[in-house]
């Protein structure tokens, strides 16, 4: 690439956090300041700070690579991530401030009084943490790669030892200073390249996304193919491409379809009935996991316990929401830009990089064009931190609390260390998944587990121990499965393959159903102070009961 | 989590060795208690009836905003199947499904978010008025 200044604003990044995180360790110095910032934290700082801990990789790199690849199918990922919070808001937000559980076990106990539950809680905690903490470590390695040239494991092991000694050293106090910090840079480093993106597209008479005679490279161009596809040429010719081959193309060259790249119509136009019914029973499934998946993921929760009561949780959520959809209004531009712009991603099979790449392709390599790439570069850094710091703290926490039994410092040190550990070993040992993908199961494995028992756990008097446990056993030990299936697994077609990469249109429900009939099986071991715990949760704070 | 443990004051000077994390609030009943209170808190027969109301009124609240973005954005995908033709709609250049989810989506999650605080908070002080009605 030679961008020079893409290193030089990535390191700065990198230093800013370790100094804000620095800043905030001279304000830490109680375990409570450690755990939970005093909940001391104004609510716009903790909004910000939720904003910044949730747009990750996946949304910074991915759905933006996703756009260029599949088209409007896809929207459905920024729609359904966003509006995550507006059923977090609904059903969750103030009711759990209530509560006073810092994690999802404090829940479970709190609840329905078991201490088994809240065993069966801190391994879906664990188990979903890393599942998201993978593919960030994974995102920041290839980044590295496509950008600096660096070899993949730097990138990966350099954001795990970062984020790891912030966390351990500053807490999450620190971490919030340095979480609204990062929504703001990831909200910047994608919003000033799009107005000059933009201009560029103006300048150039806009030319049409989807022209008539299919999409053409603007320049002469190089491709480097780092996937296996068939493409098919204009003049009907099928070429097999693997890896490492190498094909050359004149400015005009229309781009040749590739397989498994949606293309014109397919790529404009949502999918229709009767043709393709699985890509319906996809798009449910998606919206399900996504709408539902946030309320489960534990660096989310770990957020509401610094509202000072339940009503600023539910303001907190409101300005999260507005936070939120601003960002995700960003990537779409970029997809669909990518594909006047950056064709040959749609050849290489590199579609995540589209963010990374796209304003040097279409500023055309000027110096604008160079600083503008540098910032989106810091900006997907920030998202890799960021992210990683908040899943990090609350693995960590739920680690030192729950699996090594203590409550120190010291311990939450330890804690730290162990739970960013295992994923950095994971990272490198598993880099060829697909970072949206991953992303998407976690989200499917939260909403599978955690929704229910959250939603039931609130509204519904009738829950017990058993039925909780089972409900998460069924839908989550579902949904982990076809996870497993997904990684480890043979490839599958058809119907079984809709159903293991999407699993949330069938687990969500059979979650829900387990845990209301076993409930109502064992409606003798409903706890005795059901009626204590519903005031608390429910009640405004103001009447001080 | 037992509920006797004191929540540390914040940033004592010296902080004792801790061995326990207290992750629950600490609820004590509070002094000023007028009969409603009490009735709440001892779960009587008419606190309890209280508080069923306030779940019953925020549940069916949620449920009805879900129900709005459960036709307004859940229907999209179902509309696009079966009518294929709406897809086509260009406004300013720009396919409807594109404008719909890609820019529309977003305030309109917003507004039910926005609605949702108001009328939450409604029920809340519909509820507090109720407990602090003076007695007759």
């Amino acid at each position: 690439m030679g961008n020079g200044f893409v290193v030089p604003a990535i390191v700065a990044v990198t230093l800013v956090t370790l100094v804000i995180g620095f800043y905030g360790l001279r304000l830490a110095r109680t375990t409570s300041d450690f755990l939970v910032a005093s909940r001391a934290v104004s609510p716009t700082w903790n909004a910000a700070a939720i904003g910044g801990e949730y747009l990750s990789a996946a949304s910074f790199l991915g759905i933006a690579g996703l756009i260029l690849k599949y088209g409007v199918d896809v929207l459905w990922y920024p729609v359904g991530f966003a509006a995550g919070y507006l059923a977090l808001l609904l059903f969750v937000a103030a009711p759990l401030r209530r509560s006073g559980a810092f994690t999802l076990p404090d829940f479970c106990e709190l609840r329905l009084g078991s201490r088994r539950l809240r065993t069966l809680a801190t391994v879906f905690v664990i188990f979903i943490g890393w599942l998201y903490l993978v593919p960030q470590l994974q995102g920041a390695g290839l980044t590295l790669a496509t950008v600096a040239g660096a070899p993949y494991p730097v990138g990966a092991l350099l954001v795990a030892a970062v984020v790891t000694a912030n966390v351990a050293l500053g807490g999450m106090r620190a971490v919030t200073f340095v979480q609204a910090f990062q929504y703001w840079l990831k909200l910047t480093a994608l919003a000033v390249p799009a107005i000059f993106l933009m201009l560029q597209w103006q300048a150039d008479a806009r030319p049409a996304v989807t022209p008539p005679d299919g999409p053409a490279f603007r320049t002469a161009t190089t491709v480097v193919v780092e996937q296996r596809a068939a493409l098919t040429f204009a003049d009907g010719t099928i070429r097999q491409v693997r890896p490492g081959d190498e094909l050359t193309f004149a400015a005009g060259d229309p781009v040749p379809e590739v397989s498994g790249v949606a293309d014109g119509a397919d790529w404009l136009l949502p999918s229709a009935a009767g043709d393709d019914d699985r890509g319906l029973f996809a798009t449910y499934s998606l919206i399900l996991a996504t709408f539902l998946g946030t309320m489960g993921l534990p660096h989310v929760l770990v957020r509401f316990y610094t509202n000072p009561d339940g009503a600023a949780a539910r303001r907190t959520t409101l300005v999260v929401l507005g936070l939120v959809g601003a960002f995700y209004l960003l990537p779409t531009l970029y997809g669909v830009l990518g594909r006047i712009y950056t064709p040959q991603l749609l050849v290489t099979g590199q579609t995540d990089a589209v963010v990374l790449l796209l304003p040097d392709a279409a500023l055309g390599g000027g110096t604008t064009g160079r600083l503008l790439a540098a910032l989106v570069a810091a900006g997907a850094f920030a998202a890799f931190l960021s992210t990683s710091s908040g899943l990090l703290t609350s693995v960590a926490g739920v680690v030192s609390t729950d699996v090594l039994g203590r409550g120190s410092v010291r311990g939450f040190r330890l804690a730290t260390v162990i739970a960013g550990g295992v994923p950095a070993v994971l990272a490198l040992n598993l880099s060829g998944l697909d970072v949206s993908q991953v992303v998407g199961l976690a989200f499917a494995v939260a909403a599978s587990s955690f929704c229910p028992l959250l939603v039931l756990g609130i509204w519904w008097r009738g829950l017990t121990d058993l039925g909780a446990a089972a409900g998460v056993l069924a839908g989550g030990g579902a949904a982990i499965g076809a996870v497993l299936v997904t990684v480890l697994g043979p490839p599958l077609s058809g119907w079984p393959a809709t159903l293991i990469a999407q699993p949330a249109a069938w687990t969500v429900p059979l979650a829900f159903t387990v845990m209301v009939a076993v409930s109502m099986a064992t409606r003798h071991r409903m706890p005795a102070d059901v009626g204590a715990t519903m005031l608390r949760l429910h009640a405004p704070e103001a009447l001080r009961l | 989590m037992t509920a006797d443990e004191q929540v540390p004051a914040p940033r004592a000077p010296q902080p004792r060795p801790r061995t326990r994390i207290v992750l629950a609030e600490v609820s004590r009943p509070h002094d000023r208690t007028d009969r409603t209170r009490a009735e709440l808190a001892q779960q009587t027969r008419v606190g309890d009836a209280l508080v069923r109301g306030l779940v019953r009124a925020q549940l069916s609240l949620a449920l009805r905003l879900s129900l709005v973005v459960l036709i307004g954005l859940g229907g999209l995908p179902w509309l696009f199947a079966i009518a294929p033709t709406v897809g086509r709609v260009t406004v300013l250049g720009v396919n409807l499904p594109w404008l719909l989810l890609g820019v529309v989506s977003f305030p309109f999650l917003i507004a039910v978010g926005w609605a949702y605080v108001r009328l939450a908070e409604r029920n809340e002080q519909d509820f507090t008025d109720l407990v602090q009605r003076p007695e007759h």
